[in-house]
């Protein structure tokens, strides 16, 4: 179910390795599946990672992502499956051999070390001299900007603090892999915002290849190059982050994705309708993966609908097309945004996103007020399943 | 820093509850024992003198202040039994200390490891013995121990020994009899220390690559370190003082300082003497255990 970008124009900077037909990928993941009992946390799952990529398994609490990030990890065995670092089967390598770290959701920093030495204790493992640890350690303190806290003990430090020092000794023995498990879920949002741009330029300048697994979409989109969907052990889409938000290929994902506005139709015989719909005829541009007659979804997100005052009519609705009568039924005012939930005539709940730009007194709209709703054809996403 | 926060009247006659309890159930006693430490053996009622008696007034404190000497501690210092006796109590607590920790430590590691629900199990079984009086518990011993006793018959059964050893009366005997019988106490702090260690240090330590049997030096010993203390102390002191299993399983070669506090107060009826033993066998304990506390605190907030 891996899909090949079809559309570059939706990667971050242009890097797009997956589209890429002879790379090998970094991280390989065949055919995995995870049961614990009668569980099935991850079914048959395959998945390919590329060097340099920073790849977020996204998905409901429950889906299967982190199980997926101890496999690779080395905690949890696979029950069948193989996964592959560099070519090279991890299977037989016990956790504290393979090249991989983990970034822990609760930071797991040893209570009784510094923060030297809960840094440098990676690198004491792998035996190096001791001005070269210090050295090392020293480095990854000034990348997390730490200098001044290396001989303080974990509970001495800030939520964020620690995070950072988390970080820097997940990072310190170079990783081909870095996993990193909710790294941000303990922060407050603004310092999550904050941080999540320090993740993504500081894995650019280290050229590192990050797996984050991340609940919270926003930060998903932020941050990575690509997302992984994932359902009850499976992938339900992987994709970059605006690819999965513009042409979601299932209902699920554009559900789960963002908020959206569904309506069952067929396929129309003219080309580009679809029939039947609770807001009757709709038209669209995109390309519809569906026989004539056969049963789809019409898929608008709430901010690409439009809401024109009674008033203005009919001068304005002449041409405009996926138009109905509706009435306001809530507001919710957001600051930035307003959500509209509105309904139709034939009582269909909707629901639009308009950006609040204008001076709050020339917002026309208001509770029970009709308005009426469009969209354009070209925003309408046709999903077949 | 915080402001003081404020206290009612209920939660400050609740802080001072347990300082009450230790002055009168500790300070009082410890203070009459070391009064009758300081006094000479008589043939009377109470066996020693001077009395403190209030009714002959002023001259009556001064002349009872003026009996009080350390006579008894002169006396203790220059009879060698009772050196003896210490040296053997001390040695045979430190070592039965030792053989628990090593016991002790991989059964409530044992137990951490198990499923929830069984841990509550094995928990309550090792409890479990305190159900029985402690007495019973080790006559029980003195039979399994005796001569032609289920130890024996077993190792003649099995063939491991031709001739059945003698194991009452011997230092053998008192080990089994405290190792078995102070297991509980060691195993107990050793659990609640090492159930609160996080897995997830255990898998962040593998993730940063150290094996299991150095992980276990690494983070698992040291995290676990105030459960190996609260443990050692709560067995090293109350196996110093032991009286039932010396006295019950072993003989003249175990004699312990119990036992001798016991002989002064009832063989001998020299109350002075035993109060002087059981005087310096408290300041044997607290001493160390002071300097080890403030140790300990300073290590501590230095780390």
């Amino acid at each position: 179910m891996v899909t090949m970008a079809v559309s570059s124009g939706f990667t971050k900077r242009g890097f797009a390795p997956w589209a890429e037909r002879n790379l090998q990928p970094l991280l390989r993941i065949e055919a995995v599946s995870k049961r614990f009992g009668e569980f099935i946390a991850v079914d048959q799952l395959s998945l390919e990672v590329f060097q340099g990529e920073f790849f977020a398994l996204l998905g409901p609490s429950g889906c299967g992502k982190t199980t997926l990030l101890r496999l690779i990890a080395g905690f949890e065995q696979p029950s069948s499956g193989r996964i592959l670092l560099d070519g090279v089967d991890l299977g037989p390598v016990p956790p504290h051999r393979r090249p991989v770290n983990m970034m822990f959701q609760s930071y797991a920093l040893f209570p009784h070390l510094t923060v030297e030495a809960n840094i440098a204790f990676g690198l004491k493992q792998e035996g190096l001299p001791k001005s070269e640890i210090a050295a090392r350690v020293a480095d990854m303190l000034a990348l997390v900007k730490l200098e001044s806290f290396g001989r303080r003990k974990p509970h001495e430090l800030s939520g964020g603090q620690r995070q950072r020092v988390a970080l820097a000794r997940s990072l310190v023995k170079r990783p081909r892999v870095l996993l990193l498990d909710e790294p941000m879920a303990a922060l407050d949002k603004k310092l999550r915002g904050e941080t999540q741009f320090e993740l993504m330029d500081l894995q650019r300048r280290l050229g590192l290849t990050f797996v984050i697994v991340t609940h919270d979409q926003s930060e998903a989109m932020t941050v990575a190059d690509r997302i992984a969907v994932m359902d009850r052990g499976r992938l339900m889409q992987v994709a970059p982050p605006a690819e999965i938000y513009e042409q979601p290929n299932s209902r699920w994902v554009a559900d789960f994705i963002g908020s959206i506005n569904l309506f069952e139709g067929r396929v129309g015989a003219v080309a580009g309708t679809i029939e039947g719909t609770t807001l009757g005829r709709l038209r669209v541009t995109g390309k519809i993966d569906a026989e004539p007659n056969a049963t789809v979804w019409v898929a608008v997100r709430p901010e690409k609908i439009r809401l024109i005052p009674c008033a203005v009519e009919p001068a304005q609705r002449a041409n405009v097309e996926n138009c109905v009568l509706a009435t306001v039924v809530d507001i919710g005012y957001l600051g930035d945004l307003s959500l509209y939930k509105l309904r139709t005539e034939a009582g269909v709940p909707l629901q639009a996103a308009i950006a609040n730009i204008g001076p709050p007194t020339a917002r026309g709209i208001s509770w029970n007020d009709q308005v009426w709703l469009s969209f354009a054809p070209d925003a309408a996403i046709v999903l077949t399943r | 820093m915080n402001p003081k926060p404020h206290r009612s009247r209920l939660a400050g006659i609740v802080l001072w509850l347990p300082y009450a309890w230790l002055v009168v159930f500790f300070l009082l006693p410890f203070l009459i024992v070391l009064k009758i430490s300081l006094s000479q053996s008589a043939i009377a009622q109470p066996p020693y003198m001077p009395v403190f008696d209030l009714s002959a007034g002023w001259t009556g404190i001064r002349s009872f202040f003026a009996g009080l000497s350390l006579d008894n501690y002169i006396f203790l210092g220059s009879d060698p039994l009772y050196v003896v006796s210490y040296m053997k109590s001390l040695q045979i607590a430190a070592f039965s200390t030792l053989i628990l920790l090593v016991i002790g430590y991989p059964i409530a590691y044992a137990i951490t490891r198990t499923p929830p629900r069984l841990q509550a199990v094995l928990v309550v079984l090792v409890i479990l013995p305190f159900w029985t009086s402690f007495l019973i518990r080790i006559y029980a011993w003195m039979n399994i121990l005796q001569h032609d006793g289920p130890l024996n018959q077993l190792l003649l059964a099995l063939h491991i020994v031709r001739d059945p050893p003698a194991w009452l009366s011997t230092n053998t005997a008192v080990y089994i009899g405290i190792v078995y019988s102070y297991l509980p106490f060691m195993v107990l702090p050793l659990y609640a220390a090492l159930e609160k260690l996080d897995q997830s240090l255990l898998e962040a330590a593998a993730d940063l690559g150290c094996p299991r049997w150095r992980t276990f030096w690494a983070v698992t010993l040291p995290l676990s370190a105030p459960g190996v203390i609260a443990g050692s102390l709560l067995c090293f002191i109350p196996i110093v003082g032991e009286f039932v299993i010396p006295d019950l399983l072993g003989g003249s070669q175990t004699a312990m300082i119990g036992q001798a506090i016991w002989s002064e107060f009832f063989a001998n009826k020299d109350w002075p003497a035993a109060a002087a033993v059981a005087v310096v066998l408290v300041c044997l304990l607290v001493t160390p255990i002071v300097i080890f506390q403030h140790q300990a605190m300073r290590g501590m907030e230095r780390d």
